[in-house]
């Protein structure tokens, strides 16, 4: 049966045999930022929450996102989403059947990674300016 | 995957989500980042206008429906135990409703006018 642990079978290679790569790297950063999005959004949730509440509890909250630490918090979740929506792009792109020349798939791997850096440093270049 | 067409469909709303959530999540970035460090009636009036709160609600709904499908396909990735599963798919559901009705009641009361 299925379930039936005791006796010795044998597994098929898992991600730890393979020499780590790039497009490898990406596709695990894409679920990780995925599952890190995930659990994120209820920290945009807390801060809409906060601003439907009171004065005295969106500025407690503001607050937390102005310090060092709510700061790094919100850098990361920018990331992590650009970073996936950039990876949900490519991944769409294949959906059609395309762009899986190798050469290809290695050049949107580093466009999406750099692309992600680039784009946070931009959007907290704004956002600061907004702030200013 | 069960042989009823669901997997077909969990893969077709994974993508239409996808999709919707490109413009989305562009309005949101601009949401949030237009309002760093505002103080609240700002966006209290921000929301009160009917093109953002529908664009809020919109987003809420295809990322929230995208998240779903998401960690259920990581949940069944990993978690191979069917009793954990089960909790897994369950508190899922659980987490996307909180977080969703928490969104819509605060856009909500803010559209209102609190």
């Amino acid at each position: 049966m299925a379930n039936d642990k005791s006796a010795a079978r044998p597994l098929s290679p898992h991600l730890q045999i393979y020499r780590p790569m790039l497009t490898m790297m990406m596709s695990i950063m894409h679920r990780i930022t995925g599952v890190g999005l995930y659990f994120g959004i209820a920290l945009l949730v807390w801060w809409l929450t906060a601003a439907s509440l009171s004065d005295g509890y969106f500025d407690l909250v503001q607050g937390f996102f102005g310090h060092w630490f709510g700061r790094l918090l919100l850098f990361g979740f920018s990331w992590a989403l650009i970073h996936h929506a950039l990876g949900g792009l490519r991944h769409l792109l294949w959906d059609t059947g395309r762009g899986f020349d190798l050469r290809l798939i290695e050049w949107l791997a580093r466009a999406n990674l750099a692309g992600s850096i680039v784009l946070t440093l931009l959007l907290w270049i704004i956002g600061y300016g907004v702030m200013a | 995957m069960s042989p009823d067409k669901s997997g077909t469909r969990h893969f077709w709303q994974q993508r239409a989500t996808a999709i919707a959530n490109v413009p989305l999540v562009l309005f949101l970035l601009w949401f949030i980042v237009s309002h760093l460090g505002a103080a609240r009636a700002e966006v209290v009036a921000s929301v009160q206008n009917p093109i953002n709160a529908i664009l809020l609600v919109l987003s809420f709904a295809s990322i929230l429906w995208h998240m779903r499908l998401g960690m259920e396909m990581v949940l069944e990735d990993y978690v191979h135990e069917e009793r954990w599963l089960n909790a897994g798919l369950l508190l899922n559901q659980v987490f996307i409703i909180v977080v969703g009705v928490a969104a819509l009641y605060a856009i909500f009361e803010m559209f209102i006018g609190a």
